[in-house]
């Protein structure tokens, strides 16, 4: 067998001004503007029904945008079916052709393509060797665990090197253990060969874990990109804080803004932070978690209202003059009372303002 | 407590179908009373001693047909069960041997002795002459019957066959049992016809020559006379097969891969000749194209040569055909037309396959289900068609009108019908085994449960023009041609006389009313009636006997289920003319004697559309999640509870399919009926049939009217009745669809 290497051709994708509506009613995208660089893996992250998949089959070309341009590479593919397209999909539900061959699925975008029957092959057999599938050649789909079929829908997508591969939820049919151990596979794959991967989930863990960049969209509009990490350090809203990680949000007052510092007190704690533009008046704070700290030095009493082990920490709800607040706590070994009063402060990073509303 | 109502639960079956047998054997009358049992007028007559109505018991008394004294050792045995639990093995025990002797016994003097006295030379050897004789059993002998199957089911289910259910077991025993009486024996009988020579004696040589007979095998039409009917059947059934399952997948495609506007008209046009009685539409062709037609007659004007009959045989056989079987390809081809799931063919385009080849690689062949099962209904009824051949046949003979000729025509010949049976067989279950292999073990099924977003594709572009014009060509034929058959019924004489009139209807269907009521005197008025009752009577029992099959087959598993399912879907591939042939053969003589009855006639309906009921039901169970029986089955209903009060009431549409099916079937079928019918049971098809014989077309095509209007409204009735499931569902499209 020739020495045949599987590789990457990964282009850009971008929306511009794009919006979707189907019928007169219903705007699945409404109007967004989206990048995604050739080479990165981007995620879209968002509630069921806020028009992830609807984004994700307009850059396959199986539906076409209402209004504005789609652009993969350089060339604008607005009206390209399908099939004129660098694109290739990974199905929720895999899609495998029932009739044919773990094979014959492999090498049917092959076929489509130009390649000769014998390298046609030799790129199916490496695909499935890529995926770890090989072997399962001659098997029919119905033969074989999800979890394998997943890898064979992989390799199908993945030896047509196309510009963009696309994920629809693609783990969503696995069960938490497999879910793992494919999404890291899924991603070695991706960062070996280079490619550009759009990624649909609503799993805002599974978007963290593999990601470079993460869209998060609500109600048919991109609420925020980012990275993993701008995303978990300072959401634009508490929209975003919730939806990625929990968050408590809590009242404050901003004194003043310094330098784009803000000085803000909550029941008279004192805090500094970054003020994102915010001015003086009422706001809101964004706090995960593990960024409050429990019997801190300076910080505004609450009461242990509920105290949960769960083995590698604690969790505490805690209630306060303003609400109830979730925190937890690495220390296992000298867990608080419930009932017991205590002082609360935040972290030196962590808390982000949100504006109010 | 639970133990209490298992103990209880025994009793009312179990006792039910004691006292049936006891009745059976002591108050109904043995054997089948000639004037018809419900007429009640034996109870006058000499009930109980005339020994024409008198019960088994009261023959014995008389020191009649002593042979039945032996049945009295099990009913009597069967007593003794009352006093075990059931728990204890006897009780089981019991039951077993009980249903088993008495079924056997009854079985076994029934086939032994008959008319002649016994049935088998080597009886006579032992026993000497009978010097006595039986005739057919009534339902007497049919209740105890009844109630041995039921004793022996109840139990093998108390010693454990099926977790011990006894409504399970008990329907498999039912089903197994009507089936092997209604359709491997008389198949089987008819495997025997074909050797007994005239003088009544068994010969292979027999067999042999009438077998390879020229007039079934001859080759002649290669070398310019005629062919034999068995190469004219296969050929036309062929033809057929390809061009209805083409057509059906043209009109498939139209109706979900297009922007097509008027699907629902296109839907309506072509289920129309489904309700059309057969040889209707042979009809109204041979008034289009026959001689005289007004096509031929313009053609021939046109081009100034003599009408021919072009249109008799292969082309007129081949156009009717098609026209009154691609409808039923549509409605394979458009259900899996529709399953196919778009996510594939979206994967495909995804995967740089265009439109066309996304169609040739992927969608056609996850339609080859559809494909085979279309095409094996194509060539299965074109081979069974009867009416068709009859009226347009000309000189070109088939295997069922050869049939039919065998068994009424001049030369007389029960063994030829029989050879000429078992070829048509053959073929039908060739094409059915052939149709399996094709198929393979490959997995076809790709509704997976778990969606994607996804639409179906338009057809591609190199598809749509053929697939548009053949449907239009074809669409515009059938309106014309049903056009004809409206006003063919409102003409004198068509083609001679075209002048309007209402002559016809009058004749058939004329009401008069005087001082004893209404007065149905039309000449049709007989056999609609007989139809209608017929009909009626079919549709219900065909529905319930493929409903509970299929529930045994999608939701129990036992012990050669297999071959249960093949037996059950056996008589599908079965031609209405074998069925009609063999029913004759089998059932004109004692121990079941019902040939000149209506029963014969709703017997044969049953066994045929069975099937059908069985499909609708299996696809209707297989989508209701198993976990509906389980979930009712743990809060404490037995599986008949479940059966009737979840399964059942889930199973309006399949119900409603094969109470549509049935009826509709019953009201049109010819190819069993014709040989079936009776003087007192005349049915409405062989009647217009007969009309047609003697040339009198306006009278048969008007009748032909007034039964697809009645079809219409009866469908329409069923559906009110059985009513609508609303089954939260969501569907992908709106209304209108
Ligand atoms: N073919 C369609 N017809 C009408 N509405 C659709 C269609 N496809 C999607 N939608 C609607 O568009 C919105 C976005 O859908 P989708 O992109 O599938 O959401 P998700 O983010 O869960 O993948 C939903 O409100 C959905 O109902
Ligand atoms: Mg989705």
């Amino acid at each position: 067998m020739a020495e045949i290497q599987i590789t990457g051709k990964a282009a850009p994708v971008l929306f511009e001004n794009v919006t979707k509506r189907f019928g007169p009613d219903v705007v699945a995208v409404d109007n967004i503007d989206l990048f995604v660089e050739a080479g990165k893996l981007v995620t879209l992250l968002g509630p069921s029904g806020c028009g992830k998949t609807t984004t994700l089959r307009m850059i396959a070309g199986l539906e076409m945008a209402s209004e504005g341009r789609i652009l993969i590479g350089d060339r604008d593919v607005t009206k390209l079916p399908a099939t004129d397209r660098d694109v290739s999909m990974v199905f929720q539900s895999y899609a495998l052709f029932p009739h044919m061959s773990v094979l014959e699925n492999v090498s049917y975008g092959l076929t489509f393509s130009g390649f000769s029957k014998s390298e046609t092959r030799d790129r199916a057999l490496a695909g499935l060797d890529l995926v770890g599938l090989k072997g399962f050649d001659l098997r029919l789909p119905s033969e074989l665990s999800g979890g394998q079929q997943q890898r064979v829908a992989v390799a199908r997508a993945l030896v047509l090197e196309p510009q963009v591969l696309l994920f629809d939820e693609p783990l969503s049919n696995l069960d938490a253990k497999l879910r793992r151990q494919v999404r890291e596979d899924i991603r070695a794959i991706q960062q070996d060969l280079g490619l550009t991967v759009v990624y649909v989930t609503h799993d805002q863990e599974e978007a963290l874990a593999v990601s470079d960049q993460i869209v998060v969209m609500r109600n048919a509009d991109i609420a925020q990109i980012g990275t993993p990490r701008e995303l978990y350090d300072s959401p634009v809203d508490r929209f975003v804080a919730d939806f990625i990680g929990e968050a408590n949000i809590l009242p404050c007052v901003i004194d003043t803004v310094e330098n784009d510092r803000a000085f803000i007190s909550i029941e008279g704690y004192q805090h500094i932070l970054p003020a994102r533009g915010l001015v003086e008046g009422p706001a809101k704070l964004a706090v995960r978690p593990s960024r409050l700290v429990i019997g801190a030095q300076g910080g505004f009493q609450a009461r242990i209202a509920k105290a949960t082990y769960v083995g590698v920490r604690m969790e505490y709800t805690l209630e306060a003059g303003f609400g109830s607040m979730f925190a937890v706590q690495d220390e296992v070994n000298a867990p608080l009372e419930v009932g017991s009063d205590v002082t609360v402060g935040f972290a030196e990073k962590g808390p982000v303002l949100l504006p109010e509303a | 407590m639970k133990n209490e109502v298992i103990e209880q639960a025994r009793h009312p079956v179990l006792i039910f179908w004691i006292i049936a047998g006891w009745i059976g054997f002591f108050l109904i009358p043995w054997y089948g009373v000639e004037d018809g049992f419900f007429r009640f007028e034996w109870l006058f007559d000499g009930y109980p001693f005339d020994t024409d109505y008198a019960p088994a018991a009261f023959l014995l008394m008389q020191g009649e047909k002593l042979w039945l004294a032996p049945l009295l050792l099990p009913l009597v045995a069967s007593l003794a069960v009352l006093r075990f639990r059931k728990s204890d093995p006897a009780y089981g025990t019991i039951l077993i041997f009980v249903g088993a002797i008495g079924f056997s016994m009854l079985i076994a003097q029934g086939f032994g002795i008959g008319i002649r006295g016994f049935n088998f030379a080597w009886l006579t050897a032992i026993f000497g002459e009978l010097g006595d004789r039986q005739f057919g059993m009534g339902y007497g002998a049919l209740l105890l019957a009844t109630s041995f199957l039921f004793l022996f089911t109840q139990g093998i289910a108390a010693r454990g066959a099926v977790n011990g259910d006894v409504f399970v077991v008990s329907a498999i025993g039912g089903v197994i049992v009507v089936v092997s009486i209604f359709v491997f024996f008389p198949i089987a009988k008819m495997l025997v016809a074909a050797f007994i020579t005239e003088d009544g004696r068994y010969s292979a040589s027999v067999f042999t020559t009438k077998f390879f007979d020229d007039r079934i095998w001859g080759l002649g039409c290669l070398s310019g006379t005629r062919c034999g009917v068995a190469w004219n059947s296969l050929f036309l059934a062929i033809i057929v097969g390809f061009v209805t399952t083409a057509l059906g997948l043209v009109f498939a495609l139209v109706v979900t891969r297009s922007g097509f506007r008027f699907k629902r008209g296109l839907r309506a046009l072509t289920v129309l000749p489904i309700i059309t009685p057969p040889f209707v539409i042979g009809l109204a062709l041979i008034l289009l194209l026959g001689r005289s037609g007004a096509v031929t007659v313009f053609f021939a004007d046109l081009l100034g040569v003599q009408p021919t009959r072009w249109f008799y045989g292969l082309p007129g056989l081949l156009i009717a055909q098609t026209l009154a079987f691609t409808p039923i390809a549509f409605l394979v081809m458009i259900g899996v037309v529709e399953g196919v799931s778009p996510s594939l063919e979206e994967a495909a385009q995804t995967l740089r396959a265009n439109r066309w080849q996304t169609f040739r690689t992927v969608s056609l062949p996850l339609m080859r289900p559809g494909l085979a099962n279309a095409f094996l209904l194509g060539f299965i009824e074109s081979m069974a068609d009867f009416g068709n051949p009859l009226v347009l046949g000309g000189n070109f003979n088939v295997l069922s009108t050869d049939i039919f000729f065998a068994i009424v025509g001049a030369q007389y010949d029960q063994g030829r019908a029989a050879v000429l049976a078992l070829v048509l067989l053959f073929f039908t279950l060739s094409a059915f085994y052939a149709q399996r292999v094709w198929l393979g073990k490959k997995v076809y099924i790709t509704v997976t449960g778990k969606g994607d977003a996804g639409v179906h594709p338009l057809m591609p572009k190199r598809l749509s023009l053929p697939v548009f014009t053949v449907a239009a060509i074809w669409g515009a034929f059938t309106i014309i041609v049903y056009l004809m058959i409206v006003f063919g019924s409102f003409v004198e004489l068509w083609g001679v006389d075209n002048s309007l009139t209402f002559t016809h209807y009058i004749t058939a269907f004329r009401v008069s009313y005087n001082e004893f009521g209404i007065q149905w005197v039309g000449s049709a008025w007989d056999s609609f009636w007989t139809t209608i009752y017929i009909a009626a009577a079919a549709a219900p029992l065909t529905a319930i006997v493929g409903l509970v099959t299929a529930y045994l087959l999608t939701r129990q598993n036992f012990a050669g289920k297999n071959a249960f399912e093949f037996g059950t879907m056996l008589s599908f591939a079965i031609p209405g003319t074998v069925i009609g042939v063999s029913y004759i053969l089998a059932f004109n003589v004692p121990p079941i004697e019902i040939t000149g009855t209506g029963i014969i006639l709703i017997v044969s309906f049953v066994f045929r559309n069975m099937p059908v009921g069985v499909r609708a039901g299996i696809a209707s169970m297989s989508q209701l999640d198993k976990s509906l029986d389980e979930s009712s089955l743990t809060l404490g209903a037995n599986s008949w509870q479940t059966f009737r009060k979840v399964i059942l009431p889930l199973l309006r549409p399949a119900i409603l399919a094969a109470l549509v099916y049935s009826f509709v079937r019953a009201m049109t079928a010819i190819s069993a009926v014709i040989f079936l019918v009776s003087a007192e049971y005349n049915m409405a098809t062989s009647y217009i049939i007969g009309r047609v014989e003697n040339n009198d077309y306006g009278l048969a095509i008007a009748y032909s009217t007034t039964l697809i209007f009645v079809m219409l409204a009866a469908v329409g009735l069923l559906q009110i009745l059985v009513g609508r499931t609303k089954i939260g569902r969501r569907t992908q499209f709106e209304a209108g669809e």
